[in-house]
């Protein structure tokens, strides 16, 4: 059955001249990958990463059926709702998300989890369950709409606003930037990446690679909040993205499908192999970046934070693959949702067995 | 309404013609945790209940590892009465720490077992003494001095055998079932009782003031903890997702889960688990991880005791409104703060009935036996899924982490029930649906589970505002409608719980409710009331909340009604008056809040003195 004509649907006539959409390799369109209207501010970074989520899933091919769209409390979190409205998606309570999709992954982990977050929710009230989520290895994509704000509550600073970024209202953040992406590294997270909502050519490979990855996925987006802070002094505003957006590489994705067409000279590009055979490939740039080594990655996001450079692109890969927390569990491979009774009731004589234990 | 004339425990055992009581003896001992004296403890209750006497044994421990007092008290009762009693008959002091106090306590005319070294601690006459030398006799059976320190206990396990006549044999039997698969440590367990047994034949007077007799009301009957119980409920009852955050007195059911699902909840062929625990970050990850199983169709639990219970408050509201299932397990301790971790209470039910903000209640289970933990467990994963509800079961310490007796467990009769679910095929055939609509009347909404491949079968949850379509909504009257929906549906649940044991006397003098743990004790006392103070009693067990219609009645059918609890607010009176605005006058409360569980005086008193009506 196709997804964008529901069975029963009425026929829709197709205005005569209009050429089809394209179709993606399970034969949907774009149209089976949108959501519900945007009611965010305009011009928000998040909107725009929403519109990057909508196309990686839709490039990938990932029937929308297997998704599940978890989120926290935000107006980040928010946006699972303006994407993909044929995938259940859990907008839960603010800073739990991670937890909430731990559950939900070990009941069914054959659904591709997404979770998108902000920075208040991943890096304050949840910092907790984001690190405890990357240490049990849940495979899942995790996006960190990273404003440096507070934009639902109305622009108080995160605790990722860096030092000696100013407030709307004129005072400086002195206190320590938390960086998600160092944190994730230590925490044993396996594909760490960093990019900026404007970078829609960085972006959207990224996110495919970590569609790909199966294991812990973290994305972090700075994310312009156009409200409450993009003023001169933010160092998270749309401007000072723009102006200093440091890209590590250049990022492509090669599907396991595809072959690779692209033609990169030997030693000018670093090739990162997926779990399913995709590729990342990332070609040098000004910085000569090996994202495979666990050490220099956390070097340098160090030397960004000291620095104060918005470097972006593949932090981390790990050339090792953990077990996923599945695997760490020997889970049978049918979600445990849905075993059958007596898959889950142990026969009447076990029960007589240890009845006679405790005799 | 009469004066109460005596607050005297009538169980006061007397001997006053020298001959010995039967089957009637409260025996306690204090040693120092972590000395291993849990073992000599479990010999002694094993042995009474081998010999086919009623018996139970609660532990009142330390919230420490080792080194400070312990007390362990084994109830040995011909009529099944095991609820706490006040004062012991028969008491061994291990305890250096504890003894004066322990010697201070006891009741005139008590037995006490004194360890020789604490002899200068001995300031009362009028008790039966019996001085027993533990060091030399634990240093001849016990070559290795390093050993000594534990197994000196299971030399007071041969004394008191001796007291109180147990059957040296069945001492036998439950020390090799105590060291089953150590031969080697039961040898020289037995050796010690052996030696313990022989000195007291040897030294101590003839006469026995209490014994035990062989009977048969055991015959078949298990012994076990209630945490046990309710973890081999919970893998009965098909759970697959477990998510906990360790704390007493609830630990020991996760590992009982633990150990159970690891046991038996592998697939024959695969090997691979048919479920999943996870140790989480906190309470707040654990009931995070349950809503999150809970919402894409697992069957789901956990397990904790007040702070947890705190701690979840948020996310519970949230499973409540957006109508999750959850099994919440509330092993109730003494609070507010960290209180008193190692007693039992139960002073959670107000918070957990109401848990989270603004208008939420869920649906409580109380079990008071081994089997309702078992039982209540298997319903609970069926309650949660049918009611798309956090349901939680509210047992306490004294329930779980304390032997109990009970007939075995059957294993379940009916078939699971997954509640309402809509799969791919149902949308075809409906064309779509509605997830919060009331379509049957009753309150509950059908859901699709995620993966579900059908274009109709998404939606969207959150505990915002929403629709009865799911759609996010501020309309007041969207909210309204849907907070309504919510309490018709736990209301409606009311006569699906588990209901009231309502137990009647002729011309009841009294009326009575209580619930878990508090039931043993009552039942106790009601017999002591009718038969020692003229005021038969009608008695209503309440088995959760919301109660049931005939609860409504039996409070009206009495002019006063006591709720007897083991806290200090009279919390199910309250909630109980507030259901029940136009009886409330008559709902009075009858509390215990000391930590220590309910014994049968407290209840006779509180009855006396609060007032039985006229005769
Ligand atoms: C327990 C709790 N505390 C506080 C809030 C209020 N609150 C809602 S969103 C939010 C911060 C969101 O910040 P962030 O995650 O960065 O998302 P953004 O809006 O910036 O995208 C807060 C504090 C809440 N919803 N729940
Ligand atoms: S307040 Fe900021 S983060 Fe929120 S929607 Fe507006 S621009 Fe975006
Ligand atoms: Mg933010």
């Amino acid at each position: 059955m196709s997804i964008s004509e529901p069975a029963g649907a009425p026929a829709v006539a197709a205005a005569p001249a209009a050429k089809p959409a394209p179709t993606n390799r399970i034969g949907e369109t774009m149209a089976a990958y949108k959501g519900a209207a945007s009611t965010l501010c305009a011009g928000c970074g998040h909107d725009s990463i929403t519109s990057q989520l909508i196309k990686a899933f839709f490039e990938m091919g990932i029937s929308p059926y297997d998704v599940a769209k978890m989120s926290g409390i935000g107006c980040s979190s928010k946006t699972t709702a303006y994407f993909m409205s044929l995938s259940h998606g859990f907008n839960g309570v603010h800073g739990r998300a991670a937890a909430i999709a731990t559950g939900s992954y070990l009941a069914n982990r054959r659904l591709v989890h997404v979770c998108v977050s902000g920075d208040g929710d991943t890096a304050s009230i949840g910092l907790g369950h984001f690190l405890h989520m990357l240490r049990r290895n849940l495979p899942i994509v995790y996006v960190i709409e990273n404003n440096g704000v507070y934009g639902l509550t109305k622009g108080q600073f995160s605790a990722t606003a860096d030092k000696g970024s100013t407030h709307k209202k004129g005072f400086e953040n002195e206190q320590t930037p938390i960086d998600c992406c160092a944190l994730a590294i230590e925490m044993g997270c396996e594909y760490v990446a960093r990019s900026f909502s404007g970078d829609v050519k960085q972006l959207v490979p990224l996110l495919k690679g970590a569609l790909a990855h199966g294991g812990s996925a973290v994305v972090d987006v700075v994310s312009p909040c156009v409200t409450f802070n993009n003023h001169e002094g933010s160092t998270k505003s749309l401007k000072f993205a723009r102006e200093n957006e440091d890209p590590l590489h250049e990022v492509g994705f090669v599907p396991y499908y595809e072959p690779i067409t692209a033609d990169y000279a030997e030693g000018t590009t670093i090739t990162i192999d997926l779990p399913d055979q995709s590729k990342l490939l990332l070609r040098k740039l000004e910085h000569d970046y090996d994202p495979r080594d666990k050490i220099r990655a956390l070097e340098l996001c160090h030397r960004a934070q000291e620095e104060r450079l918005f470097l972006t692109g593949l932090i981390y890969h790990s050339p090792v693959r953990g077990r996923t927390l599945a695997e760490q569990m020997n889970l049978v491979d049918e979600p445990l949702a849905h075993l059958p009774e007596e898959r889950v009731r142990p026969a009447a004589e076990v029960l007589a067995e240890v009845m006679e234990a405790y005799r | 309404m009469t004066a109460s004339p005596s607050t005297q425990p009538a169980f006061r055992n007397t001997t006053q013609d020298n001959e010995p009581v039967i089957n009637d003896v409260v025996i306690q001992v204090a040693t120092s945790n972590g000395t291993g004296s849990q073992s000599a403890n479990l010999v002694l209750l094993r042995t009474i209940f081998q010999m086919g006497v009623p018996v139970g044994g609660k532990n009142m421990f330390p919230s420490n590892i080792q080194g400070l007092p312990t007390w362990f008290t084994i109830r040995a009762n011909a009529q099944g009465w095991t609820a706490r009693r006040r004062d012991a008959d028969l008491f061994v002091a291990m305890n250096v720490e504890s003894v004066e106090e322990d010697i201070a306590a006891l009741r005139p005319g008590a037995t006490l077992v004194l360890h020789a070294d604490l002899e200068k601690h001995l300031t009362r006459d009028d008790l039966i003494v019996h001085v027993v030398p533990f060091g030399r006799l634990v240093a001849e059976v016990c070559p290795d001095a390093r050993l000594r320190r534990l197994v000196v206990n299971m030399i007071y396990v041969g004394v008191v055998a001796w007291l109180l006549e147990l059957d040296m044999e069945e001492v036998g039997r439950a020390i090799a079932k105590q060291f089953s698969g150590k031969p080697k440590a039961a040898d020289l367990n037995l050796a010690a009782a052996r030696a313990g047994h022989a000195w007291a034949e040897a030294n101590l007077p003839p006469h026995r003031p209490f014994v035990i007799r062989r009977m048969d009301r055991t015959a078949g009957k298990i012994i076990m903890d209630g945490n046990t119980a309710m973890a081999l409920g919970l893998m009965y009852g098909g759970l697959t997702v477990f998510a906990w955050y360790p704390i007493t007195p609830s630990s020991s059911l996760a590992e009982a889960l633990t150990d159970f699902m690891a046991k038996y909840r592998h697939d024959a062929e695969t090997g691979k688990a048919t479920y999943a625990i996870v140790q989480a970050e906190d309470e707040l990850a654990a009931i995070g991880i349950v809503t999150g199983a809970g919402w894409a169709g697992a069957r789901a639990a956990t397990a904790t005791s007040g702070p947890g219970i705190s701690l979840m408050a948020e996310i519970v509201g949230l499973a409540h409104f957006a109508e999750i299932p959850a099994v919440v397990i509330d092993v109730q301790r003494v609070g507010p703060s960290t209180g008193l971790p190692t007693r039992t209470s139960q002073g959670d039910m107000m918070s957990a009935y109401y848990l989270s903000h603004g208008d939420t209640r869920h649906p409580l289970l109380i079990p008071a036996t081994l089997a309702e933990c078992y039982e209540f467990a298997m319903q609970a994963l069926d309650l949660a899924e049918r009611l798309q509800t956090p349901v939680f079961i509210m047992s306490d310490l004294d329930l779980g982490m304390n032997l109990w007796m009970s007939e075995p467990f059957a294993p379940p009769t009916r078939p699971m029930d997954r509640g309402k679910v809509l799969t791919a095929q149902d949308l075809d055939r409906l064309g779509g649906f509605a997830r919060y609509r009331d379509v049957d009347g009753d309150g509950i909404g059908w859901r699709t589970l995620p993966g579900t491949r059908h274009p109709k079968a998404a939606y969207f949850t959150q505990g915002a505002g929403h629709d009865d379509a799911a759609k996010r909504s501020e309309k007041p009257a969207d909210w309204q409608n849907n907070l309504d929906r919510l309490r018709r549906k736990i209301d409606g649940a009311r006569n699906n719980l588990p209901q009231p044991a309502i137990q009647t006397m002729d011309n009841p003098r009294a009326a009575l409710i209580g619930y878990g743990t508090s039931d043993e004790a009552i039942a106790e006392a009601r017999h002591i009331l009718a038969t020692q103070h003229a005021t038969p009693t009608d008695y209503l067990r309440l088995r959760a909340l919301p109660p049931a219609d005939s609860v409504r009645e039996f409070i009206a059918a009495h002019s006063r009604v006591f709720v007897v609890e083991q806290n200090r607010d009279a919390q199910v009176a309250a909630i109980l008056q507030a259901e029940y605005p136009d009886l409330a006058p008559r709902i009075g409360g009858i509390v215990h809040y000391n930590g220590l569980p309910l014994d049968a005086h407290t209840v006779v008193e509180g009855v006396l003195s609060k007032g039985s009506y006229a005769p």
